[in-house]
Formats: structure tokens, C-alpha cells, sequence
């Protein structure tokens, strides 16, 4: 029985010729990544256990993104914890503001990714990286301090579920509609302890933007990867991005896959999950008539370059709607020059929308854009959870960049196509 | 809030209490939500525990009390926070159809019990007495009179979750 691409990153990094699924293993990591909210429960549990020092300066990466710039008072003193910290242990990659950005669309830009890795990171969308062809998954903070201390993780061997890709994406549709399309056709379960591999002739259509979003909501089908196999565009975004070494696993030719779908790139339409469940998606076609008081643009999903153009392209010459907030919140701090160089933001301030600098902010809930009672968002980001960007009775409708700035010029969700 | 557990270095691998009863796809938003996430503290966390989903929680539990859920419990965010505040609030065990796996392994690592069931979870109401026996994985609805058999955990997760876990699991080690 041959193996699948995360089977044989696992065993490589295990030190193992081969691995079955469901086997416990333990292997070593390639990078441990934290956050300004799982970071400080790691470092506790690091000190507590009587560690002083990580196992490699180089292979950890902290990142404040979440209450940053601090929210408040707490916020603050969890950020200086983990400052101190990873000055005191010489951690390298600690990215303050003024060099941050959301963890997941910085870690690949700053070469911290390379295919045929093994990441974990405190953060459940560090499934992001699996767009390079790396295994990376969202852990905990007790396996972070732990991961720090030793190198090493344990894991359970996951079965997997093979995407084969043809066609090619129409007019606006993008990565974001494809992965909604996928979670509300296999459910926020549909993967549970699984991978999600993505292959096929359809994959060279797709740019490494869209992959990272598919990737990174991977975790809202419950999987614990989500992989693409690795192309000439990926190798091409490592070059420019990284000088480490890489290597690329493709799967076995009699690799053994739960269930295999085949997803027809050409025949999906714009997607949008309706309240409160990244599953419970409609085609634009179907999504009727909903009023919407806030539109956000951005986060670890759609803050990349490609996704502020597009906004800024449907943004420029026509105004947001009065009584709608347009929030657009670029991923990194290199995306917000580039943003800036190429023109986007005056496009999209003088639309009316707020260009915000980078942050997790308004994703979680967490300060700069907050909903009250019975308002409703459309976002660009991963979750529609009850409360998740506000109040319990607030709603959130995830969607593409193009579908959200079109819904901020109507103050309804609307098709990019029909304005 | 005056029930919080008192941090018990397992000895008896043993669960009695209440049942609190949710449905599917509890996410770790409504288990502790992200406002309160600028302090890590179990205590304070505990507090917040499951309020955007049942307001009553917090009154209500008690020491050893056992949450019984159905399918992909704990979904959504990494935050440890979450079997954190269930564990601080007095909890003593999560019995579910199945749980998320960022949960899952975060229960294990904090040794926070946790056992999938499906024929648990549709013998137990809410209010139930149950017990729970996490060497056998037997669970034992004590009020209607009725024994499921949960999978043990694997000897591996035993160990971690008989340390209280991970970390003194691997500082032992
Ligand atoms: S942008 Fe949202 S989903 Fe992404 S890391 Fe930040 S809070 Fe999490």
C-alpha cells in the first residue's frame, strides 16, 4: 500500500521507511509558530516545566497579530510576555509591528515555508502552508511549549481525501469560492483527523494566492491538512521567497484515499457561507436578497496582494455605499507597500473603505471593526461562528474579496458580475 | 465563581457528575469567546466558560459535572483556552459523537479527559449522573441504569493524560 503526500512527509520527518494511518509517531518539526494569544499559555507551561532555552533559535516564529497594535491593557501585557521572551531566548523570527503581518500570509513571504516541511504552529490555520506542498497543522499551546523544548510532536498518522482538479476558474471566481464549495459539499466534519490533497491538471490555473486560501480553510472541513501537490508555480514562489532547501513528495501511485472527488474548476460559481456555518454555503444565484452594514476585507484567507487588487479593482471609481463600513486590512506589511505603490489603497480610501494596517483585528472579534446586535458582515475571512466578530446575535457571510467589495458598493450581498 | 476544580493529579482514572448536554459543532467561540482572550488565566477563563451558548453553565456546574455532546465538538480555533476553561470550571470529562482534532489533542495534552461515544451520547439526557472509568472506557449512565463502552485511549495517551499532561509527560521522560 503506498503512501500520500502527507504520509510521506510524516515518515520522513519520523525517521520512518513508511507509515500506516492511524499509527502514533513521533517526528521532528522543521518550525514551531505561535501567536499573541496561544504564545503566552506556551511560554507559561515552557517555564513552568523548568526549559531555558528552545531547541533552535532559527525554528521558532512568533508573531503578536491578534490584539496588535494592543487592544488594551491586557492585550499589551501578553504581548510584552512574549517579547521578552523571545528576546531572552533568542528567537529569531519575532516579528514586531512594523515588520508583522497575520502569521499566515507573513511565514510564507519571509521563506519560513518551504515544501516537504513539518510546521505546527499554535494557530489553528497554519494549515495555510500545505499550498506549498509542506505538512503543516494547528496545534495547541501546550504542544507549542513542547515543540520549543524538544523539536518534536507527537501525531496520529491521517487518513486522506484526494481533490482532482480540472477546468479552469471563470470571471471572478477565485480560491475562496472553490474551498467553500468543497466545505459545504463534504460539511465542517467532512475531513475530521483527515488530509485534504490537492491534485490535478486544474492545479496550474490556480495562483499561489488561491491556493494559500484553500489551504488555509482546510481546517473548517475539521481536516488536519490540507496539501497541493507541487508545481512549477510553487517552486518559482519558493525561489523568490526562500533560500532553504526544499523537497517535493508526490504521492504514490497506489497511495491509498478514503474518497476522491473531482472538482470541475469552470463550472463554480461565486460562494458565500450563510450564518453560522462555513458549510452552509449557497452559489451567489441562490443567495437572495441580504442587507449588510459591514464589509471586511482581508485576514490570513484574502489579505494577499491578489485579493487587495481585486478589491481595488472593483472598488476604484465607485463609492461605498452610504451607511455601509468597508473595512480592507492587507495580510503583511510588504502587502500594504505594495498596495500602496501600485495605487490600491487611493483607489479604495477614496471609495470610501478604511485601509487599516495589518492585523487579525475584526476576524475574531477582537477590536477594529466589531459588530453590534442584529448587524450583519460580509467578510472575506474563515469562520461565521455565533459572536465571531461581535455580538451573539450579529451575522457573518464569508465570501471572495470580488463578491464582498461588490456587496459594499450595493449594501447587499451582490455578484461582482452585476455592477 | 466558587467551583473550580482543585487541580487534581489524577490518581483514580475516574469520572462522576452531572451531565450538561450540547449538539453538534460546539466551536471553541462559544466555549470561551475571543474577547476574553487577551488573559490566559484558567480562573478568569472559567468564568466565561461556554456563555455564548448556555448562560446557565457557569451557575450551574459543578466539580466533577461531564459534558456530553454530539458530533466535531471543540471545531474552530487552536486556543487551548478552550478545554482550559472547561477544565478550571470543574468539568471532569467531555463525552462526544467525535470531537475536533485541534481539541482533541489539546484535551490530551492538558489532561482534560475526553471519550468518543456515539451510543453514550444518545443514552445520556442533560441532568443525568454519569460515571465514567477511563481505563475501561466504561461510562456508566448511573440515572437510567444503562453501561456504554467507549474506546480506552491508547497507552500513549494514557501516560499523557496520567502526568496531567504533556509537559510533565515529556519532563518526566
Ligand atoms: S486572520 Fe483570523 S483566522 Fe487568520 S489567524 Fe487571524 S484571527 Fe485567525
Amino acid at each position: 500500500m503506498g503512501m500520500t503526500i502527507t504520509q510521506k512527509i510524516l515518515a520522513a520527518h519520523a525517521g520512518l521507511d513508511k507509515v500506516v494511518p492511524g499509527q502514533l509517531i513521533e517526528a521532528n518539526l522543521d518550525l514551531v509558530l505561535g501567536n499573541d494569544i496561544t504564545t503566552p499559555v506556551a511560554v507559561n507551561e515552557f517555564r513552568k516545566t523548568g526549559f531555558n532555552k528552545v531547541f533552535d533559535t532559527k525554528k521558532v516564529a512568533i508573531v503578536p497579530d491578534h490584539f496588535t497594535p494592543n487592544k488594551d491593557i491586557k492585550a499589551a501585557e501578553q504581548c510584552k510576555l512574549i517579547r521578552e521572551f523571545s528576546y531572552e531566548m533568542d528567537i529569531e523570527n519575532y516579528f514586531e509591528i512594523g515588520e508583522m503581518g497575520i502569521e499566515h500570509c507573513l511565514i510564507p513571504e519571509k521563506g519560513l515555508a518551504v515544501p516537504g516541511d513539518l510546521i505546527i504552529g499554535a494557530d489553528s490555520h497554519t494549515c495555510t502552508y500545505g499550498a506549498l506542498g509542506a505538512f503543516a497543522t494547528g496545534i495547541g499551546s501546550t504542544d507549542m511549549a513542547a515543540g520549543m523544548a524538544t523539536g518534536k510532536a507527537w501525531f496520529k498518522v491521517p487518513p486522506a481525501i484526494k481533490f482532482n482538479l480540472k477546468g479552469k476558474l471563470q470571471g471572478w471566481v477565485s480560491g475562496k469560492d472553490v474551498i467553500l464549495h468543497i466545505i459545504g459539499m463534504i460539511g465542517v466534519d467532512g475531513a475530521l483527523y483527515k488530509s485534504m490533497e490537492f491534485v490535478g491538471e486544474g492545479l496550474s490555473s490556480l495562483s499561489m494566492d488561491d491556493r494559500f486560501t484553500m489551504a488555509n480553510m482546510a481546517i473548517e472541513a475539521g481536516a488536519k491538512n490540507g496539501i497541493f501537490l507541487v508545481d512549477d508555480k510553487t517552486i518559482e514562489y519558493v525561489k523568490e521567497h526562500s533560500n532553504r532547501e526544499y523537497k517535493v513528495y508526490s504521492p504514490d501511485a497506489d497511495a491509498v484515499y478514503e474518497k476522491e472527488y473531482e472538482i470541475d474548476l469552470s463550472k463554480i460559481r461565486p460562494t458565500v457561507a450563510f450564518p453560522h456555518l462555513p458549510d452552509n454555503t449557497r452559489t451567489i444565484d441562490e443567495s437572495g436578497d441580504v442587507n449588510i452594514d459591514q464589509v471586511v476585507i482581508g485576514s490570513c484567507t484574502n489579505g494577499r496582494i491578489s485579493d487587495i487588487r481585486v478589491a481595488a479593482k472593483i472598488l476604484k471609481g465607485r463609492k461605498v455605499k452610504k451607511g455601509i463600513r468597508c473595512l480592507v486590512f492587507p495580510g503583511t506589511q510588504k502587502i500594504y507597500l505594495q498596495s500602496l505603490e501600485e495605487g490600491l489603497v487611493k483607489d479604495i480610501v477614496e471609495a470610501g473603505a478604511v485601509f487599516s494596517t495589518p492585523t487579525c483585528g475584526p476576524c475574531l472579534g477582537g477590536h477594529m471593526g466589531i459588530l453590534a446586535k442584529g448587524e450583519r458582515a460580509v467578510s472575506t475571512t474563515n469562520r461565521n461562528f455565533v459572536g465571531r466578530m461581535g455580538h451573539t446575535e450579529s451575522e457573518v457571510y464569508l465570501a471572495s474579496p470580488a463578491v464582498a467589495a461588490a456587496s459594499a458598493i450595493t449594501g447587499k450581498i451582490t455578484d461582482p458580475d452585476k455592477i | 465563581m466558587e467551583n473550580i476544580a482543585p487541580d487534581l493529579r489524577r490518581k483514580t482514572m475516574k469520572a462522576k457528575g452531572k451531565v450538561f448536554k450540547y449538539n453538534d459543532n460546539v466551536d471553541t467561540d462559544v466555549i470561551i469567546p475571543a474577547r476574553h482572550l487577551n488573559t490566559s488565566d484558567p480562573k478568569e477563563l472559567a468564568v466565561h466558560c461556554m456563555e455564548d451558548i448556555d448562560k446557565d453553565f457557569v451557575k450551574k456546574v459543578q466539580p466533577g459535572d461531564i459534558i456530553v455532546a454530539n458530533r466535531n465538538f471543540g471545531c474552530g480555533s487552536s486556543r487551548e483556552h478552550a478545554p482550559i476553561a472547561i477544565k478550571a470550571s470543574g468539568i471532569s470529562c467531555v463525552i462526544a459523537t467525535s470531537f475536533a482534532r485541534i481539541f482533541y489533542r489539546n484535551s490530551v495534552n492538558i489532561g482534560l479527559p475526553i471519550l468518543e461515544c456515539e451510543e453514550a451520547v444518545k443514552g445520556i439526557e442533560a441532568g443525568d449522573e454519569v460515571e465514567v472509568d477511563f481505563d475501561t472506557g466504561t461510562i456508566t449512565n448511573i440515572t437510567k441504569g444503562k453501561t456504554f463502552k467507549a474506546q480506552p485511549f491508547p497507552e500513549f495517551m494514557q501516560r499523557i493524560i496520567k502526568a496531567e499532561g504533556l509537559m510533565n509527560y515529556i519532563s518526566e521522560k
